[in-house]
């Protein structure tokens, strides 16, 4: 590391960019630079710190004193109290809602306290433009460890052992997935790394890729040196256009690093990998849809029965597709070993969950938890409660697929099969919460919206169900609503349930199945009585009559 | 081998084939699911989710993508399956028009079928579903069918038709969700995209989505043959009252195999068309040898008046009697039948005592057959069209043939997805070209260079076939010291095509077996024609290709140009290509024919119209050709059709040259007659009488015969067409296929006739519409909207230097005339050539083409012109 005194670290998330910190950053470098301290204090700028809600952030390390809502009319007092005996400016410190008390360093704060941050543990402190800094914290020596120590089988075997579920969604087993496009025969592999994030209020694969996205790319060699394959495709959205470039860098580089490309760290094992821009459908993150897309049709998922992607995916070859964080999480189980990740968690599901907290909640961002931590320990103990002194009355997981669980559903684990369980699903990681004046009914519409506008056409339940059931809510919500309603509405979602060609839509109904299953009063308040309980309904009608 | 099997489907045990899906025995069984996106003829997309039913088990699975396997026990209608279904069906009806009276695909339709199977309540749907508030607008720029997004259900048949059958790629899924519709690139007007209306997704289009404008069911079919191009499709011609209200393609025909392409399935409409020639017409005063006199007016001083067969005949006999021998010409028709080409040649050696009888095929085939007959390859062009799905390589001459022969180019492209090779030369871009594996564009006229410098490559690299050279080739030592000359630099610069692009393509050619070479006009309307074949036979016969069938395939222009050709319609050879010259034969047929015959081979056409214009011959009896349009310069060939004492004109429509008759005899159409066309295969296939003769229309044959019975001449009585291919089958019998060793020829390299210099510095050249088909295609609407009219495409960097605007009207400018058209500014072209989607009438305005020295064939394809921009006119 650098051998100036101190660092200030410019959280460069995509979040506090939009806050104004490029601006911080390099007024705050002249500054220091013209105060003629220039050789002291560097400044650098870092992926996403995590607590996007009180970016734009500053870290000074070594102390790690915590500065939130920089502005640049800050930068004078942030500069002084950077200098000999200066004392950390206390109007910029974290003020803890609960206590009502100003917290210096970001380890005392219960939102990074509370948190077991493994993925993200480096986002936030290093520059991701710049691969020395990778390399530094350790970066690229689980590759070199498993070109140099271990065969193809002993590294499928070490992620297999650690009990690593894919975490786009389905959280089917990593190992077993590498194991099998290892098995599978031909010559041509690839390696496709889905960063279609497209959940609404979803962010934590952009945070990972803006904020470390070497960690991706070292994972994804390390998954073509464990099948064979020899190109990979990194599937991320154009909406992300931050990700896009510092992948670019990252890739380049690499391979100015010799660590993509031919003869990977002078071994025999070659390399490369191009990102692909999507065009920003949401069905794209579909396994199929993705391959599609990036062979240049039209993105749409295959129909059952297909052969599985690992035997035939990208232009018919062997095609291993990972999440952004599965790939992240490939280095630390390399490094660390496989006991060391399968540690962490539950019994079935392993590791830890990134989730994007948002919503009706103190501590918005980004957070980190072990598999299986309670919601409670999520919402409260890291995000800090609802805001306002509101009741909390529901949790939605799993975005468009996923579903809302109840408050008194707190202390349920979060993990794969408890969530699934109750109707919801882990999905990429989206998490809202919802307090006493949210609409169930108007929520379900909502994601239904979302479902109805992005199925791609492809198959009638999922096209044209998808679409009666936003009508039919849509009534609803507007108090047009009729009483046989909500039996149409649990018919129609069997039907695209049991007949949708992909997950989009047998999962599209989710969000109206479990606000049914915990919430049917608020349906028929709204159908029968013509009245929203949440007060969010039919507002303008009342207005207008 | 497929194993047979045992399930049980409802109550039903049943053995099918394994493989086969549940849904394929069901219905193959008679038993009905319901299903929306499986169509028989396209592997199964599994879209619509219809086709549930529920397994043993319990499991509900979709039936078309689920294989049948042993002991299988499915149930298609149980209450499970009723709770999937059910909500899709009144989901796609509540999404759907619901007015299923007034849909033009009413009876026909998919959804209605299953609605009526379901028991679907339309009134329920109303009440608890939520409908449609948009409504989209119909597309009804074709004029053939209409599309109609409300009532698509978006099964994607028409999608996948269009890729996987017509491969055309015109339309594709577009939109997500809801706003998901059928479209073309950027969703323009079916008719302004790249759709070739051909057809094939309104034949299977499940509902009212795509229908034709006026669906009419047919009383009766009648199996026939495309008069259209001499791919000769099989087709069956609905009928009813008297009248061709469909179309549809014959699927056990070896050729076509169910496809058609626009012609076919929808520009069949020129046999009813008003214009059609009714009754007998006589030129006022044809008693005296006044000059002809257009206008073509009924009635009046120097127009026709309508009379009768007899009257007709009796005075062209007494006129014809005038004439003898080479006083006299005939040129046959390339659309009619092979009996009735006999019988035009016969008319003409026997009755008129002339060999001077030709065809159009001289204006564009007859180097083709000059050089096979040289080479003594006629023979192999007996082919099988389906072969070139097994060629290893393809190489594709002076064609467009996706836009001239539709199925052929079909069947091209299906090789292609099958591993073949593609090589095409063509000096623009066209649409094989994007799945050619090797393009190359040499400058138009130097294809010859182009293929001996490949055979020089051949050699070099020790590719071509020795031993195949020695038992069965000959000439070759002199063809080898012939190649010297076109060494690859030099081929380079002849032909602006690069000296590794030549290599590859020789490497490609030369290493692939079997291999076929199809070539159209592209290569034989050139002075150099008969030349340019050769050096395909030469390249064909080097790699020992030349003998497996389908190595050669010349595309011939018209249906049936080479039925005419082998009945004998050529000046210089008797049915079957027997040589007139052959003393021997001439006695074999004075013999069959009870006639001395004149032995002197008789005049090409081109020769015809020179010996007619300088008063040699004197009396023309032309049949179904259009000689004012097709020949050029059009001023030269009015003045011989002026100058000619006697012209009888014998076609379904008046034409230009009409004008110039002294009588016209109304024939009937392709489909008022029975009889036999020859395709470009060589099959003959039988085209069956479908409706009676327009008006006193008569079959062309019954047409000579009578009158050679009026010339009192004997041979004639022919009663029907089998007697007529009964006659045939015994002149040409005996007639050896292939006599001696193949014969490579010696060639050298000349330019074309026509050059460009500082006045015409840009070659035109001309291009095929898919719409435009010779004059039949005129007569008919739908294909007049389609044809593209007049685009001139120029490539930028000329567009430029010439001040040329894309869109704007230009103006071009030969040694010989002038035309206009409209500038569409592309690289298609490369620079320094200008195409245009011509009409040969226009064409000929331009030039005064020089002839094949061999085959007489006029060098009709390039042009040299200037382009000026007309200002201040722009179209839309």
């Amino acid at each position: 590391m650098s051998n100036k005194q101190r660092t200030v670290l410019v959280c460069h998330g995509t979040g506090c960019i939009s806050g104004g910190s490029e601006q911080v950053f390099s007024l705050l470098k002249e500054e220091i630079k013209s105060s003629g301290h220039g050789e002291d204090i560097l400044v650098k700028r870092t992926g996403c710190h995590g607590f996007c809600q009180q970016g734009p952030l500053i870290v000074i390390e070594p102390e790690g004193i915590f500065y939130t809502k920089v502005k640049t009319e800050d930068l004078t007092g942030v500069l002084k109290s950077l200098l000999p005996g200066g004392k950390p400016l206390r109007r910029l410190l974290y003020r803890d809602p609960a206590t009502d008390k100003r917290i210096t360093f970001y380890r005392e704060i219960p939102f990074y306290s509370k948190q077991e941050r493994t993925i993200l543990k480096h986002c936030g402190y290093i520059d991701p433009e710049d691969i020395n800094e990778y390399l530094d914290i350790g970066g690229y020596k689980a590759l070199r460890k498993a070109i140099s120590e271990m065969t193809p089988e002993g590294v499928i075997s070490e992620v297999k052992q650690s009990g690593l579920r894919g975490l786009g969604g389905a959280g089917f087993p990593t190992g077993r997935k590498w194991e099998s496009c290892r098995k599978a025969t031909g010559g041509i592999k690839y390696v496709v790394c889905n960063a279609d994030e497209g959940d609404p209020g979803a962010f934590q694969d952009r945070s990972v890729m803006e904020g470390n996205p070497h960690s991706v790319i070292e994972g994804m060699i390390i998954a073509a040196y464990a099948i064979s394959a020899q190109k990979g495709f990194i599937y991320v959205r154009a909406e992300y256009p931050l990700a896009v470039s510092r992948l670019k860098t990252a890739i380049e580089h690499a391979r100015q690093e010799g660590i993509l490309g031919d003869n990977i760290l002078d071994s025999d094992f070659s390399f490369d990998i191009e990102i692909f821009q999507g065009a920003g459908a949401f069905v794209c993150g579909e396994s199929t849809a993705l391959i599609r897309s990036i062979e240049g049709k039209r993105g749409m998922p295959k129909v059952m029965p297909r052969p599985r992607t690992t035997e035939e995916g990208l232009w018919n070859k062997p095609t291993l597709l990972n999440n952004v964080k599965t790939f992240a999480n490939i280095p630390l189980i390399i490094s660390n070993g496989s006991e060391w990740f399968a540690k962490k968690g539950t019994e079935k599901s392993k590791g830890t969950a990134v989730f994007s907290l948002t919503g009706k909640v103190v501590n918005c961002g980004l957070i980190e938890v072990p598999m299986g931590a309670t919601l409670r320990k999520i919402i409260y103990d890291i995000g800090g409660g609802v805001p306002g002194g509101k009741a909390l009355k529901a949790v939605q997981t799993g975005g468009p697929s996923g579903g809302c669980l109840p408050a008194d559903m707190i202390d349920m684990p979060v993990d794969f099969d408890s969530l699934t369980k109750a109707g919801s699903i882990m999905g990429s990681g989206g998490l809202v919460v919802m307090d006493e004046d949210t609409c169930m009914v108007d929520v379900a519409r909502y994601f239904l919206d979302f479902s109805q506008r992005e199925s791609c056409g492809q198959c009638i339940p999922c096209r044209l169900g998808t679409r009666q059931m936003f009508d039919i809510l849509d009534d609803i919500t507007k108090g047009h609503g009729r009483p046989g309603d909500i039996d149409i509405l649990l018919g129609l979602s069997e039907a695209i349930k049991r007949s949708s060609i992909c997950g989009l839509g047998k999962t599209a109904p989710n969000p109206v199945l479990t606000t049914l299953r915990y919430f049917r009063d608020e349906y028929e308040a709204h159908i029968y009585e013509k009245r929203c309980p949440a007060g969010v309904c039919m507002q303008q009608q009342q207005e207008d009559e | 081998m497929m194993e047979k099997i045992s399930i049980r489907i409802d109550d039903q045990d049943i053995v099918a084939k394994e493989g086969s899906t549940i849904l394929e025995v069901a219905l193959s069984n008679k038993i009905f699911i319901p299903h929306l996106c499986y169509h028989p003829d396209l592997k199964t997309a599994g879209a619509c989710r219809v086709c549930l039913v529920e397994m043993e088990n319990g499991q509900i699975v979709t039936s078309c993508r689920t294989p049948i396997k042993k002991g299988m026990v499915i149930k298609t209608k149980s209450p499970e399956v009723d709770r999937v279904r059910r909500p899709l069906i009144e989901m796609i009806i509540a999404n759907h028009h619901m007015d299923c009276r007034n849909c033009l695909k009413k009876g026909q339709c998919g959804l209605q079928k299953i609605m009526a199977y379901m028991k679907i309540d339309k009134k329920r749907i109303q009440e608890t579903l939520r409908l449609p508030k948009v409504e989209l607008p119909l597309d009804e720029s074709n004029p053939f069918f209409i599309r109609d997004h409300n009532k698509c259900i978006l099964c994607g048949i028409c999608v996948r038709t269009c890729q996987k059958i017509a491969r055309i790629n015109a339309i594709e899924f577009s939109g997500r969700g809801n706003n998901t519709k059928i479209a073309t690139f950027a969703d323009k007007p079916i008719a302004d995209s790249i759709c070739v209306s051909c057809g094939e997704c309104v034949i299977r289009c499940p509902v009212g989505a795509l229908v034709v404008k006026k669906p009419q069911r047919p009383a009766q079919e009648v199996k026939t043959i495309c008069p259209y191009c001499s791919v000769g499709c099989g087709l069956f011609l609905g009928i009813r009252d008297g009248t061709i209200v469909n179309v549809r393609a014959d699927n056990e025909n070896p050729v076509n195999k169910g496809h058609l392409c626009v012609r076919g399935r929808y520009g069949l409409g020129f046999v009813h068309s008003t214009d059609r020639l009714k009754e007998p017409l006589m030129r006022q005063g044809t008693g005296t040898d006044n000059p002809p006199c257009p206008p073509l007016v009924k009635g009046g001083e120097g127009g026709f008046v309508e009379i009768s067969w007899d009257e007709a005949l009796t005075v062209v006999a007494k006129k014809l009697k005038k004439y003898k021998g080479e006083e006299i010409a005939v040129i046959a028709s390339t659309r009619c039948t092979n009996e009735e080409n006999y019988i035009a040649q016969k008319f003409a050696r026997v009755a008129m005592g002339s060999n001077n009888i030709d065809t159009s095929v001289r204006l564009y085939d007859a180097p083709s057959i000059a050089a096979l007959i040289e080479t003594n390859s006629i023979g192999m062009m007996t082919n099988q069209i389906d072969n070139i799905e097994k060629a290893a390589c393809i190489l594709v001459v002076g064609a467009n043939i996706t836009r001239s022969h539709p199925v052929m180019g079909i069947k091209i492209k299906k090789a292609v997805e099958k591993g073949t090779n593609l090589i095409v030369i063509s000096p623009k871009e066209t649409d094989l070209c994007r799945y050619a594996h090797l393009r190359m564009n040499p400058y138009p006229g130097t294809d010859l260079a182009l293929i001996m410098g490949m055979c020089n490559m051949i050699l070099e690299e020790e590719l071509h076939d020795n031993l195949f050279i020695e038992k069965h080739a000959d000439n070759f030592e002199a063809f080898k010291e012939s190649l010297e000359d076109f060494s690859l630099g030099r081929v380079e610069r002849i032909t602006g095509v690069s000296k590794d692009m030549i290599e590859k393509a020789a490497r490609v050619y030369g290493e692939s077996k079997p291999s076929t070479i199809i070539w159209d006009s592209g290569v034989t309307q050139f002075s150099q024609g008969t030349n340019n074949i050769l050096s395909i036979i030469n390249l064909s016969i080097l790699t020992g290709n030349i003998d497996r069938p389908s190595s050669l395939i010349p595309l011939w222009g018209q249906n049936n140009a080479l039925g005419a050709s082998t009945m004998g319609c050529l000046p210089d050879f008797y049915p079957g290509f027997q040589p007139v010259a052959d003393t021997e034969i001439a006695k074999k047929f004075e013999n069959i024919w009870g006639q001395t015959l004149n032995p002197k081979p008789g005049l090409t056409l081109t020769e015809i119209l020179n010996a007619t214009r300088k008063g040699n011959i004197k009396a023309l009896y032309i049949v179904g050709v259009d000689l004012v349009k097709n020949m050029a310069p059009t001023k030269k060939v009015k003045e011989a059709l002026k100058k000619a004492k006697f012209i009888v004109f014998q076609d379904i429509f008046l034409n230009e040259t009409a004008k110039f008759a002294h009588v016209i005899l109304p024939a009937a159409s392709f489909a008022e007659k029975d009889g036999t066309f020859t395709n470009t295969e060589r099959r003959n296939q039988i085209i069956n009488r479908a409706i009676d003769p327009v008006g006193s229309s008569q079959p062309d044959w019954k047409i000579l015969c009578e009158l050679a019975k009026r010339l009192k001449i004997d041979g004639f009585a022919f009663n029907g067409h089998e007697e007529i291919m009964s006659e045939i089958s015994s002149v040409v019998s005996g007639m050896p296929l292939q006599r001696k060793k193949f014969r490579f020829t010696s060639l050298q390299y000349k330019p074309p006739a026509e050059v460009t210099d500082i006045d015409y510095p840009l070659i035109l050249i001309t291009d095929t519409d898919i719409y435009s088909c010779g004059s039949i295609s005129k007569k008919v609407e739908g294909l007049e909207i389609l044809r593209t009219k007049d685009l001139v495409s120029i490539n930028p960097k000329d567009a430029t230097d010439f001040e040329i605007e894309d869109g704007t009207t230009v103006k071009i400018i030969s040694r010989h005339g002038n035309i206009k058209g409209i500038a569409k500014i592309t690289r298609s072209v490369p620079s320094g050539l200008v195409s245009m989607y011509l009409e040969q009438e226009k064409m000929n305005q331009l030039i005064d083409p020089a002839l094949d020295p061999v085959a007489k064939t006029p060098e009709m394809k390039i042009c040299a012109v200037k382009i000026i921009a007309q200002k201040g006119y722009r179209l839309d």
